[in-house]
């Protein structure tokens, strides 16, 4: 328990620490959630659509969330290069509880930063239609948090550096998050398309997270969370079975 | 009674052969130095003694513990510092070793005061507060070696502990660990370049070069042996390019054995 709190804690205080990385990754979402949101605010209305930034603000916010998890996990190639793996590895504690820590630290940033940009959605005009289901909001936050830092982890262990990072940014992270339905409604979209954002894992974390905070949701809540505590158990094994075969 | 007991131990990567069945002893209580020229297998040696890469074939035994049997003992029984720097540079050098602290299940109650005592003994308690990315090298390797001393380990690794640093820097962590080996009765394996230190601390020696051990001895033993008067010569003698180009020559070789004919 004592390690799993050390290195919970080790992550937050990294986190804190590094006030342009908090700011740097909070930039992203803020520039999506304004030049989108009033961007296409105007259309969205004209179709039918309804109040667009009511409808962006929880897919920005599991955005945010997205981004700082997977970047918690591959943050283990930056340990492996420099060093502080090692130290951790030849510890006499178990790699699952040294993989769980991290992660479990991962995962609450991650989830702090989509707290963060729920205030700053609210600052732009967001309204969540009621608070009584924001527990369960955190909830999902936190799934979603726990689920990438976890493939994050899975990655960075089979990685060698950070050469392969731009690859899994661009062929993994931004179609995750394209096809996840966070900027514009799935149902809508053509036939593949749907099939294919229905095996997205991040489409349940948006879906139940717009559900919980905006009262409108595509999928049963039930369905969304689910699904994203089957896949969040599969990707934490994977990954603390991934972490547990590193060599250095 | 040997601390450190390394048998036929062998590893490679792909084709290569990096250990090439090595066997060696350490007793209780003696500094060891491991020498080697560059990829000679010494940083792949120490990485299975200190659990983090499997052995390919052979048995290591540490601290009575089975490397590849009870991992979690061997790590219990060692502290290490490693070649490249393994601190992390976000935390204060007082977090790093509460961090250790936990990792080596040291009592709460005793932590404050063993990072307190750890800190002093490498003059680094003045600066406990501050970040370690605003160190020095020399101050982030004596920062190391006081996390690796923590626990109060029986054995020290050290892979090459003095690279990168001025003579000052150097003298002061050679002392450092002579007086904790006199003091504690440590045992210390190391692997350094420099061969007068290894000369100046080591009871016993041994060089490995193309992942064979091709002597081992105490320093005294090894310059008799190779009729060198200090231990880089005896090293040079034994690795360099000297004994590769003899045995390379076939025309020596000829020499050599026409004059036993003649006799």
């Amino acid at each position: 328990m004592r390690v799993l709190h050390i290195l919970w804690l080790r992550q937050l205080k990294r986190y804190f620490r590094s006030r342009a990385r908090m700011i740097g990754s909070l930039g992203q979402p803020l520039l999506f959630l304004l030049a989108f949101g009033f961007g296409f605010g105007p259309i969205f209305q004209k179709a039918g659509g309804g109040d667009y930034l009511q409808f962006l603000a929880p897919g920005i916010i599991t955005m945010g969330v997205l981004f700082t998890a997977m970047f918690s996990g591959i943050e283990v190639i930056w340990d492996k290069q420099f060093g502080f793996l090692k130290e951790t590895l030849v510890a006499p504690v178990s790699r699952l509880s040294i993989m769980a820590g991290r992660t479990l630290g991962g995962a609450t940033v991650a989830t702090l930063q989509g707290v963060v940009v729920l205030g700053l959605a609210m600052l732009a005009g967001f309204r969540p239609s009621s608070w009584a289901l924001f527990p369960l909001a955190l909830g999902f936050m936190f799934l979603v948090a726990l689920l990438f830092t976890a493939l994050g982890t899975a990655l960075a262990s089979v990685l060698e550096d950070m050469q392969g990072f731009q690859l899994i940014m661009n062929f993994l992270v931004m179609p995750i998050f394209f096809l996840s339905g966070a900027l514009f409604p799935l149902k809508d979209t053509p036939g593949p398309m749907a099939l294919i954002a229905r095996l997205d894992p991040l489409a349940y974390g948006v879906d139940g997270l717009r559900g919980t905070l905006t009262g409108v949701s595509q999928f049963p809540l039930g369905l969304d969370l689910a699904v994203l505590g089957l896949l969040t158990a599969f990707f934490l094994a994977l990954g603390a079975r991934l972490f547990s075969k590193i060599q250095i | 009674m040997s601390i450190i007991d390394v048998e036929g131990l062998t590893k490679s990567f792909g084709g290569f052969t990096a250990v090439d069945g090595i066997t060696f002893q350490v007793k209780a209580g003696e500094v060891f130095a491991f020498l080697g020229p560059n990829g000679a297998g010494k940083t792949t040696t120490i990485k299975m003694l200190t659990t983090l890469l499997k052995a390919g074939g052979g048995r290591i035994t540490i601290d009575g513990h089975d490397v590849a049997a009870d991992p979690m003992g061997v790590r219990r029984s060692f502290g290490i510092v490693f070649q490249d720097p393994s601190l992390d540079d976000e935390l204060s050098a007082r977090e790093n070793m509460q961090l250790h602290a936990v990792l080596y299940a040291v009592p709460p109650a005793e932590v404050d005061a063993r990072v307190t005592e750890m800190l002093r003994f490498v003059d680094l308690l003045d600066r406990q507060a501050s970040m370690v990315k605003t160190f020095s090298g020399g101050m982030k390797r004596r920062l190391e070696i006081a996390r690796g001393l923590l626990h109060h380990p029986k054995i020290l690794f050290l892979d090459e502990p003095t690279v990168g640093l001025d003579p000052q820097t150097r003298n002061h962590i050679w002392d450092y660990i002579q007086r904790l080996q006199r003091q504690e009765g440590i045992t210390v394996f190391l692997t350094t370049h420099y061969m007068d230190e290894a000369e100046k601390v080591a009871d016993r020696v041994a060089i490995i070069d193309h992942g064979k051990l091709v002597v081992q001895g105490t320093p005294k033993q090894l310059k008799a042996r190779t009729r060198t008067r200090s231990l880089e010569a005896a090293f040079i003698k034994l690795t360099g390019h000297g004994i590769r180009a003899e045995e390379a020559s076939g025309t020596d070789k000829m020499r050599q054995a026409r004059k036993m004919w003649r006799r």
